[in-house]
């Protein structure tokens, strides 16, 4: 299998400010292919949350090119970068960031609302006679562990590690090609860790998704294909 | 249509809020339009109340008074007119006809009014309209009575009912006339005018209950013949409270105005009641401008405050702005969001203050009509109440693109960085 490229960066450099003096990130070059899982650490301060900025498109970078599926984000318009986040992107922020006023499944299936592509990945995928979001965010959040009697529940109360898989589901729904996770587990205990992270895999594996994780915790590092330390990667000035 | 969904549930999820602002538009708008109803009836009772009538004659006061007192049973007149003076002028040429009405008594609160058949024939409100009888029919002997609807309606009276009437205005009149009970024979159509309150009595039985002149005439030297006695409706009088004219033509109007005014043997004025109805609504248009000027005013606030709480909320709702940002949602569907939970929150808020007010209206059209003379008309919503509704509704509209707009750049600025 001829591996292709998922993520490429060539000489990019990223300053906050016009005005400041040393950019924030500097890398060379990096390629991720596709369907690897890349563990990507370094201490904080290192430059992960600019560096997964750049890749979701959110900011764009000073100097350099990004490219994600071929696609150039830095020269590409806000609206454009928008909708090829909501396609081709699906995102598990560190704290969750469920909706309060929706049900687990309505969390799940607002990942493929603002997404044709994904809602018809979606209604595609199954062989089922009638294929909906709804069933799709029931198997997701299964197969992800959270029992269906909290599929309907209000998000508020669920635990950690439950509203935890809702966001890892809403991230997979549609098969984005980019999965970013960043530092997902930090509220989890060691054991819940590698549960979690292994069921990230699973579904990473059946969308074949690339998956970027970022965590400071450099115990999971076995786990992965491929790890990325950032400090090495910066390029001194 | 997720966005709809979105913005129900979020409604829903800050439901409290929510709610103070809807009704804070809802009494609003409910205040607009009952003042708007009430002021718009209330005009229309008023130049509804008579109609047909070229002239109303009284004893010299102001034009007003004399309308208010003749034909709205506010406030009474001292003096009268004579009932020589009566018959000359009636007598002139191109009088249609004319309806001498005498008022001063009451039972139990309501006016009475003694008058003659003529007032039946000819008294005519609202569009040209005549009274009509409901049951009975008008009297036909000195001791009977016709009532409004009103009356008959509130006091719960029916045909061949016994009725007493007092001296004077008021309900504790302390002079019944005992001895001289009246007998109901006739109930009215309701008119939505003063006519709805009145008691009519034949005019010679005034002066009956009274004690008066026509009563010891007749008992001195008509004793034998009891049929003519009662059968005699006008009477005697020395004096009445005023008449009402209709002429031939408006030409005579004019003129016989004129020569009552100058009117030597006393002090008489004539009124055109049309006239004199619109002097009136414009001394009461000033109140009717505040009025709406309030009710603006209260639009306006709630309006405000629909935007101070938005505004308030949109703080609090970055992260959650963030959020949707963060799973596709593109600024520009950020911003319609907002605009549809402010458009919504203004709907809901025009549609309860409308059932709140037909509610009002429903709760005060009673008292309105016994209390102001208004009848109320409960009724659909008038084009123009709709246009008012309207205008609350884009105002609301676009007073929720100021939140909207923030929520377009929050969103842009935030970007899926949820840092709050």
């Amino acid at each position: 299998m001829v591996s292709q490229i998922m993520i490429s960066l060539n000489n990019v450099t990223f300053k906050w400010h016009k005005n400041d003096k040393s950019p924030t990130l500097n890398i060379g070059k990096l390629n991720i292919e596709k369907g690897q899982h890349v563990f990507l650490h370094g201490p904080s301060g290192s430059g992960k949350s600019t560096l997964l900025s750049l890749l979701a498109g959110i900011n764009t970078a000073t100097s350099g090119d990004v490219l994600i599926l071929s696609q150039n984000l830095n020269t590409q318009s806000n609206t454009k970068r928008d909708a090829f986040r909501a396609d081709h992107i699906g995102y598990i922020f560190q704290n969750f960031n469920l909706l309060p006023y929706l049900s687990p499944i309505e969390n799940v299936t607002l990942g493929c609302e603002f997404s044709k592509s994904r809602q018809q990945k979606v209604l595609k995928q199954h062989a089922e006679p009638k294929p909906s979001l709804q069933k799709k965010a029931v198997r997701l959040l299964n197969a992800l562990g959270l029992n269906e009697q909290y599929h309907n529940k209000d998000v508020a109360t669920l635990s950690i590690g439950q509203q935890q898989r809702v966001a890892a589901a809403r991230a997979f729904i549609g098969s984005p090609e980019l999965i970013i996770a960043d530092e997902p587990t930090s509220a989890l205990d060691a054991n819940n860790r590698q549960n979690f992270i292994k069921l990230l895999f699973e579904q990473a594996k059946l969308s074949s998704s690339t998956l970027v994780f970022v965590s400071h915790d450099e115990s999971l590092k076995p786990l992965f294909d491929r790890a990325i330390d950032l400090m090495s990667l910066q390029e001194p000035l | 249509m997720i966005l709809t969904k979105l913005a129900y549930k979020s409604l829903l999820n800050r439901r409290a809020s929510v709610l103070l602002t809807l009704f804070t538009i809802a009494i609003s708008v409910m205040l607009l339009l009952s003042i708007e109803r009430i002021r718009v009836d209330a005009k229309s009772s008023f130049s509804n109340t008579i109609s047909g009538t070229d002239l109303i004659v009284g004893a010299r006061t102001g034009d007003i008074q004399l309308l208010l007192s003749s034909v709205f049973r506010i406030g009474h007149t001292n003096n009268g007119v004579s009932w020589q003076s009566y018959e000359y002028i009636t007598h002139q040429r191109g009088v249609k006809w004319s309806i001498p009405i005498s008022l001063g008594d009451s039972h139990k609160g309501q006016a009475v009014l003694g008058t003659t058949l003529d007032y039946f024939e000819h008294y005519q409100f609202a569009k040209k309209q005549h009274l009509t009888f409901n049951q009975g029919h008008a009297f036909t002997a000195i001791n009977e009575v016709v009532l409004g609807s009103d009356v008959a309606n509130r006091l719960n009276y029916k045909l061949g009912d016994q009725i007493v009437i007092s001296h004077g205005m008021g309900n504790t009149s302390f002079h019944h006339h005992k001895d001289n009970p009246f007998k109901v024979t006739g109930i009215l159509n309701a008119t939505g005018t003063p006519v709805d309150k009145t008691l009519h009595i034949p005019l010679a039985a005034i002066d009956l209950i009274h004690g008066g002149s026509a009563h010891n005439e007749h008992d001195e030297h008509d004793e034998h013949d009891e049929h003519e006695k009662y059968s005699d409706l006008t009477g005697q009088p020395k004096q009445i409270t005023a008449f009402l004219m209709g002429f031939n033509s408006p030409l005579y109007t004019l003129q016989i105005r004129r020569n009552i005014n100058q009117y030597k043997k006393e002090a008489l004025l004539g009124i055109m009641p049309t006239v004199t109805l619109k002097e009136l609504w414009q001394m009461l248009a000033i109140v009717e401008k505040v009025l709406l000027l309030f009710s603006g005013v209260v639009v306006l606030v709630s309006l405000l405050g629909m935007l101070t709480t938005l505004l308030a909320n949109l703080n609090q709702r970055r992260r959650e702005l963030a959020i949707l940002r963060s799973v596709g949602a593109r600024p520009w569907q950020l911003f319609t969001l907002i605009s549809i939970e402010s458009l919504f929150t203004t709907l809901l808020g025009c549609i309860v203050g409308c059932a709140l007010y037909y509610l009002v209206m429903l709760l005060a059209s009673s008292y309105l009509q016994s209390q102001a003379g208004i009848s109320v008309n409960i009724a659909m919503l008038s084009y123009y109440e709709l246009t008012l509704i309207g205008v609350i509704m884009a105002a609301g509209f676009i007073i929720g693109l100021i939140p909207a707009t923030r929520a377009y750049f929050y969103s842009l600025s935030d970007g899926m960085s949820i840092k709050i």
